[in-house]
């Protein structure tokens, strides 16, 4: 109230954008802070080996946290990534273990590629039957994902009969080797895994930036009245958006059997959580219509690079959790400092 | 500015004054709501507040009652300058309001609506017995038959509307606020009000009356009070004034909102047949009601609250499915197709609440304008920035939206401004027929008058154009024909020759008083 109107309007201003330059970049910040701390407690931190490793374990997340985002802007939650992500896992690991067709008395041993498009499938029906039940049959989000995810996992325990195929390295002699180079290859250096996320963030972020489609999610996420109203078809935007999130997931699912060499049902237990965790501290809203994949993206590695960094350090796992949990809740603190200031604002 | 502006307070032989307004003004940044009113309620009496849509009624009323508070000026209770912290604190000085939007939890029973923060509390926890007696009382004294233990939502909306009206008496107040109380009432209904309020009175209860219904109104008050544009514009007794006056006042005489434009009327654009609109509970919001617009026309809707105008414009825009009756948009049947369908073919809906169904708050003016025709330039995945940022520009100059560019936050806009987004979206998808509910809603006479250029050039280019309004005097802008709705139904049609009283005294019931 002190400096309202009068002569220090451009003090204020270079003020205000400071504090907005650090709430606008706190994922980036923090993320530096957490190499710049960990780097100096460990020689080990802070070599190009250790980036690469690291990397590679946040592409699971990362993938994760890409779908979440795309369901978080459409004002939606999707609990179901996890169990999608082990369903996915094992259903490559049973086709890479084999089809027995009993009428033709011959076992199909499909090739890598068939497997991975199979794979996706399966995540992107399971993604699809999500959006169905949220857009049809207007069944709120939290609920229909949480049924989902608990089915998803069930139907993953059921084809293994609780145990974990071992061997997904393939064998020549039936054509179907060559699993292993998600999780193992690396292309000019790079982890496949790291080349992974990366081109989904780029074709995400391209759709949500330059596409009517990205247009449309952030409109029916921010009033899906209006935007039904101004012609969005907002029910399928929906149903597209789960059937990413769910396709995405088998992603994750692949390069993370892929990586293991195995495939176990309770693979990606509470992986959503992280996924949540990711998309609200790179900013977006979990309102929705507000957010971006840049800032995701971010967020993912705050929260990878912290836990690795926790264990390259030896701080116990218990801590981990408590640090991790403390982050989300500043990062959620300070989205509300945000929007509340962009509210007030005009 | 008027001679008949004269201070109240300067009145002989005015009964007790128990509330008063003194200068009152009210703002929200640059728009002002109140420019310094003066205004008197008397013991035991009606005063009633006239006034169009943004006269400044309900913010008047607002601060009476404590909700919000003044810019400057100040409220005289009992002689005593006071400041209300907020409404509790306005009810326990026995002023109550009410709200013309009902605020009752829809899953809690009558009873617990009516004690809804200020429950009985016996010896063990809350005394239910005590409380459903009260509102037994109560609505014996309303003659409403309703079980105090109904949830809310299984009540008609009039029903709702009594109820609301028990929990205002059910304080002992001593001023009795009342914002549009008959606007869902049936005409038994409010004749039930009258009496109640009659018999407050003679208790020396004091009402404040708001009403768009002019001869209701008329029926019950003791005093009139016009507002017009946050000015108090006259203030008379009831015995000096009559219908006619009320509506020069509130209208005012050089109002002027722009004239028919001599366009082309072409061929009928939009045909709408024997069209019926259910609610949920089967009665008809839309009864067969039938209607022609052309190319080049512009049509006026006019009607209460209620009447069924929003029902009839969100139907033919495809948010609501029609029971019965067709939709013909150039000669082609368009009842089965979705929204994005029609508008493709041309048929847009401006909606009513452009916050809540007009703009997208987290976008920016630039995207919110182009949202509704982004398909256009999208060629395969990605779409035409150059394209998008030259229908932005030409959008913004062409419904001259005050901003400071496309990319400016939706929310810096002036409700007018927002308004021109909103009907600038609409237009940027080229449409052949156009329908805007209550496009003149909530903003100042500027914007308005801005807004009916728009329409009346749209129309000069061919463009069929079907607004709604509630207030006359925007029927007699425009519009080449004005018709008057009145629940469901079209009772009257009127070319531009018409008058307010003519097309006033179609749009309602008449009340024997």
């Amino acid at each position: 109230m002190t400096e309202t109107t009068a002569a220090t309007p451009k003090k204020k201003n270079s003020g205000f954008s400071l504090g907005h330059l650090l709430l606008e970049g706190r994922a980036f910040l923090a993320l530096i802070a957490i190499i710049a701390v960990f780097s100096y407690y460990s020689p080990n931190y802070f070599t190009v080996s250790n980036f690469l490793i690291m990397s590679s374990q946040v592409a699971i997340y990362g993938i994760l946290s890409i779908g979440m985002l795309l369901v978080i802007l459409n004002g939606g939650i999707d609990l179901s990534v996890g169990s999608i992500l082990a369903l996915a896992g094992v259903c490559a690991g049973a086709m890479m273990q084999g089809i027995t067709l009993d009428a033709a008395g011959v076992i199909l041993y499909p090739p890598v590629w068939a497997v991975v498009v199979l794979t996706l499938c399966v995540g992107a029906a399971v993604g699809a039957l999500n959006g169905v039940l949220i857009a049809i049959f207007k069944v709120p989000p939290f609920v229909a994902t949480l049924g989902v995810m608990y089915v998803a996992r069930g139907v993953a325990l059921l084809m293994t009969n609780g145990l974990t195929y071992n061997n997904l390295r393939g064998k020549a002699e039936f054509g179907n080797t060559g699993f292993s180079w998600l999780g193992f290859n690396r292309l000019w250096g790079i982890p496949i895994s790291v080349i992974v996320l990366a081109t989904v963030a780029i074709l995400a972020g391209l759709m949500l930036s330059r596409s009517a489609f990205g247009r449309w999610l952030y409109a029916s996420g921010g009033n899906e009245r209006a935007a039904e109203l101004s012609g969005v078809p907002v029910r399928r935007v929906k149903i597209v958006v789960y059937t990413l999130s769910g396709m995405l997931s088998a992603v994750a699912g692949l390069v993370l059997a892929s990586q293991l060499t195995s495939a176990g049902p309770t693979a990606g237990t509470t992986y959503e959580l992280t996924a949540i965790a990711a998309v609200v501290i790179g900013g977006a809203a979990l309102t929705g219509g507000r957010g971006n994949v840049r800032g995701t993206m971010l967020g993912a590695f705050v929260i990878g690079f912290l836990s690795a960094g926790l264990v390259i350090v030896g701080v116990s796992s218990y801590w981990q959790t408590v640090f991790t949990g403390a982050v989300i809740v500043l990062a959620v603190l300070m989205n509300s400092l945000q929007y509340g200031r962009g509210g007030r604002k005009s | 500015m008027t001679p008949e502006n004269a201070p109240p307070a300067t009145e002989p032989n005015a009964r007790e004054v128990v509330l008063a307004a003194r200068n009152v003004a009210k703002s929200y940044g640059s728009v002002h709501a109140l420019k310094g009113v003066n205004f008197d309620i008397h013991r035991g009496q009606v005063t009633t507040l006239f006034g169009e849509n943004g006269a400044g009624k309900s913010t008047l009323m607002k601060i009476l009652s404590g909700v919000i508070q003044p810019s400057t000026g100040e409220i005289i209770l009992d002689g005593q300058p006071v400041s209300f912290a907020n409404a509790n604190d306005a009810r326990d000085r026995g002023i109550s309001i009410i709200h013309q939007e009902l605020s009752l939890a829809p899953n809690m029973s009558v009873r617990d609506n009516i004690f809804m923060g200020r429950e009985i509390i016996g010896a063990t926890g809350v005394d239910f017995a005590e409380e459903e007696r009260q509102v037994r009382r109560l609505l014996t004294e309303l003659e409403e038959d309703i079980d105090p233990l109904t949830p809310v939502e299984e009540l008609r909306l009039g029903q709702q509307q009594i109820v609301e009206i028990a929990r205002a008496l059910s304080v002992d107040s001593r001023i009795l606020i009342m914002d549009e109380p008959t606007s869902a009432l049936s005409a038994s209904e409010v004749e039930v009000l009258f009496k109640v309020i009659r018999d407050l009175t003679a208790k020396g209860v004091s009402i404040v009356y708001i009403s768009h219904h002019l001869e209701e109104a008329l029926t019950i008050t003791d005093h009139a009070v016009v507002l017009r544009d946050g000015n108090m514009t006259a203030y008379a007794p009831r015995a000096e004034i009559d219908l006619e006056w009320i509506v020069r006042n509130m209208v005012g005489e050089n109002y002027d909102l722009g004239s028919p434009p001599d366009s082309d009327q072409g061929e009928v654009a939009l045909s709408i047949r024997n069209l019926s609109v259910p609610d949920p509970a089967g009665f008809k919001l839309v009864d067969r009601l039938s209607l022609d617009v052309r190319a080049g026309e512009i049509v006026c809707i006019y009607g209460l609250m209620g009447a069924g105008r929003t029902e009839l414009l969100e139907t033919c825009a495809g948010r609501l499915r029609a029971s019965a009756g067709e939709i013909v948009l150039e000669g082609r049947e368009v009842s089965s197709l979705s929204i994005a369908e029609r508008i493709a073919r041309g048929l847009a809906l401006v909606p009513e609440d452009r916050q809540r169904d007009g703009l997208v708050q987290t976008m920016s003016v630039g995207q919110n304008l182009s949202l509704a025709s982004i398909a256009r330039f999208t060629k395969g995945f990605i779409t035409q920035r150059g394209a998008e940022k030259r229908l932005i520009a030409d959008t913004i100059r062409e419904v001259t939206v005050k901003t400071s560019g496309g990319s400016a936050a939706i929310g810096s806009l002036s409700g007018g401004n927002q308004q021109k987004v909103v009907i600038g979206k609409i237009l940027a998808t080229r449409p052949r027929v156009i329908m805007l509910d209550e496009p003149s809603r909530g903003i100042d006479i500027g914007a308005k008058a801005e807004v009916f250029r728009l329409l009346a050039e749209g129309a000069r280019q061919g463009l069929a154009v079907l607004y709604s309004t509630s207030e006359v005097s925007e029927c007699l802008s425009i519009a080449h024909r004005i018709i008057v709705m009145h629940k469901g139904r079209i009772t009257a049609e009127f070319d531009s020759t018409v008058t307010k009283e003519q097309i006033m005294a179609a749009s309602g019931e008449s009340v024997a008083a």
